[in-house]
């Protein structure tokens, strides 16, 4: 009978919370929201950051991305027609092909604005025209057929290869290996597809958007039709851009090499330019960055957790003070009976854990569940770690210890003389 | 124990000498602060109660009963004077001893029956043993065998708000009972009952008092008192008669 003397006390807590459900499940409800918004915003950050990391570590976390941005524009605005000639050069790329040390492989691309058909099918895909190099130092799963080769960019074959979103599009129903389509005014041949870049289960699939839409060619083809001018009609008015080259990317030889890779290139590139007409994009640094995201974000989320988890830890002490208020007699009676005082304590102190482990319990079913309809609804990725619904558990029977101290002592040094007077 | 006895002899009025004292209060004196004021409940006061007795313990309010019995129940420590159950010095326990002492050796029978809400009937009966350190083998028998014994066989289950106040106050009862103590003590214990019930439960008192049962009732009710084999009078903390009802002898 002893050595259930827990059990009994657990039990005991049951049917004294049981004689006043509402007030009981009322109670709760403070540590059972703490708990489940931990959890489920938990999940949810989880969900964000892995996704992020994710779409990071896509771009390949040995490159460095160097891209040509259009510097603010300056004068002419009238003008009918412009010539705005900016980014990247050749002899950028030469440089560090040529001198860099702890480079790798260096991969032009040449972007043009030409639209891209079939038949009766437009679609304006990014049209990059980049060296067979390309698919290897990004990483990119083949589809179906092949990528550039060396050879297509020694004999400026009259080839391309698609990204899968346009080839999709296009060729809704058949291969589109050795298909033809029309680039600009230049048909080519589709050798192959490359696949998405898109997560799986991504429901984009617009051929033109930034991440969907792409079809490559060889660099030397697409210099040899479009040439580094890249002319677009905007609304009636002529916009000539002269770029070199749209991107560099620039693969270290090892992991530990991308910083000083990143560095020699933000340098360079700051004494050719005058105008910040470049930007620098290092994967791992925006890998490191959404780390200390996730770090601040966590913090932001515990320091939530810890106030709601206090605030609910609050409502249980100051219903359990009204019970023992309530129940003096019965701990006077108790005491009369041979109840030492800690039996006290530790009845008192068990109904708390009961409140607000209960609440807890409830709290991470509906925690769970929240996750749960986010990703059927917002299309949100979630991930719900094993260690979050312990965590917030244990957090919420530790509060019904510490909330629950206050009112057992008071329970426990009651006279018992003036606890039996208690009407 | 013979030295005890020997010892205690002078100072004990109306008790035989052939019986042993089970709670003797030597000089007790119980003082409260009331404001500036002191009062002094219980002024000096000494009296043994030897086994097998039933005493009434009366008074008008004010005279010190309530500070007598709980004094006697060990809920309350007396500002002097010594106090022995069955040969322990109370007085001198800690709390957590003192508790566990209640438990075992004093069984409590209140006005109110306070019997526990949320536990059935055998529960109730044995809350005294739950706050033991050793509990008896076959207990759980014991308090079925009590329960029948005050007449709720039937009831085991039921919960307090389920029971008549007679059938609470037997519960009461037969929770007293089970760590078979030294002393029962029943304060006003029929002061809520018709006068049927509280018959009843008299005569439950009597029954237990044949047993051999060192029974104290405080009452205010002189049909009450009249029921015990001992009046002990209490006037301003000190003791105004002792009355035996058997020979009709004050003293």
């Amino acid at each position: 009978m002893r050595g259930s003397a827990f059990l009994r006390a657990f039990r005991l807590g049951i049917s004294s919370l049981l004689l006043h459900k509402l007030r009981s499940f009322l109670t709760t409800l403070g540590v059972l929201f703490g708990v489940a918004s931990v959890i489920a915003m938990l999940a949810v950050g989880e969900g964000a950051s892995a996704e992020a990391q994710d779409q990071i570590r896509r771009l390949g976390s040995r490159n460095v991305i160097l891209r040509s941005v259009e510097p603010p524009q300056t004068g002419d605005e009238n003008a009918e027609m412009r010539v705005l000639s900016y980014g990247l050069t050749r002899d950028d790329f030469d440089r560090i092909e040529a001198t860099f040390p702890a480079v790798g492989r260096a991969v032009p691309v040449l972007q043009t604005p030409a639209e891209v058909r079939q038949g009766e099918d437009v679609c304006r895909p990014r049209v990059l025209c980049t060296p067979w190099t390309y698919q290897d130092v990004t990483r990119r799963d083949l589809f179906a057929g092949r990528f550039l080769t060396e050879i297509d960019e020694e004999t400026r074959a009259l080839v391309c290869v698609l990204g899968y979103e346009v080839a999709r599009f296009l060729f809704p129903f058949e291969s589109s290996i050795g298909q033809r389509v029309k680039v600009g005014e230049h048909y080519l041949e589709v050798v192959g597809v490359l696949g998405s870049r898109l997560p799986t289960g991504s429901i984009a699939t617009d051929p033109s958007s930034e991440a969907g839409g792409e079809v490559f060619l060889p660099l030397s083809t697409g210099r040899a039709f479009f040439g580094e001018r890249q002319t677009e009609i905007r609304s009636g008015s002529m916009d000539v851009q002269e770029v070199q080259l749209h991107e560099i990317i620039v693969e270290a030889e090892r992991d530990i090499d991308v910083e000083l890779v990143a560095a020699a290139c933000r340098e360079m590139l700051r004494r050719e330019h005058d105008d910040k007409d470049y930007e620098v994009i290092v994967p791992l640094e925006l890998l490191a960055r959404a780390a200390e995201t996730k770090r601040i974000f966590n913090i932001v989320l515990g320091s939530i957790a810890g106030i709601s988890l206090l605030v609910g830890g609050i409502g249980i002490m100051n219903v359990m003070l009204a019970t023992v208020t309530e129940r003096t007699r019965e701990i006077g009676i108790r005491r009369a009976l041979g109840a030492k005082r800690k039996h006290i304590v530790t009845q008192f102190l068990v109904e708390t854990m009961v409140l607000s482990g209960a609440g807890g319990l409830l709290g991470v079913g509906i925690g769970l569940l929240i996750p749960w309809i986010v990703e059927r609804t917002a299309q949100l990725e979630t991930i719900v770690t094993p260690a979050a619904p312990i965590l917030a558990l244990g957090i919420s029977v530790l509060v019904g210890v510490v909330f629950g101290l206050y009112p057992a002592w008071r329970a426990a040094t009651m006279d018992p003389v003036e606890a039996l007077r208690h009407e | 124990m013979t030295e005890l006895g020997s010892q205690s002899a002078a100072d004990r009025p109306a008790v035989p000498a052939e019986r042993e004292p089970v709670a003797v209060l030597e000089g007790i004196t119980r003082e409260y602060r009331m404001g500036d004021e002191i009062v002094r409940a219980l002024d000096s006061f000494s009296f043994s109660f030897a086994k097998g007795d039933y005493w009434s313990i009366m008074g008008s309010s004010g005279s010190g009963k309530s500070t007598l019995l709980n004094i006697l129940g060990c809920i309350d420590r007396p500002s002097d004077g010594s106090y022995r159950i069955r040969g322990r010095d109370v007085v001198t326990m800690d709390d957590d001893a003192l508790s566990t002492f209640r438990g075992k050796e004093l069984g409590f029978v209140f006005q109110s029956y306070n019997l526990i809400p949320q536990l059935d009937v055998i529960e109730n009966i044995l809350v005294p043993v739950m706050y033991q350190e050793v509990v008896p083998e076959g207990i759980e028998e014991r308090a079925q065998a009590l329960a029948e014994r005050v007449g709720l066989g039937g009831r085991l289950h039921h919960r307090p708000m389920q029971l008549s106040g007679g059938q609470q106050q037997r519960v009461a009862i037969a929770r007293s009972l089970i760590n078979d103590p030294a002393l029962i003590l029943a304060d006003e214990a029929t002061g809520n009952l018709d006068s049927k019930t509280a018959s009843e439960i008299l005569e439950l008192f009597d029954e237990l008092h044949a047993e051999g049962k060192t029974i104290l009732l405080v009452t205010h009710e002189p049909d009450v008192g009249e029921r015990s084999e001992k009046v002990l009078q209490l006037k301003d903390g000190n003791i105004e008669s002792v009355y035996d009802n058997r020979s009709g002898a004050a003293s």
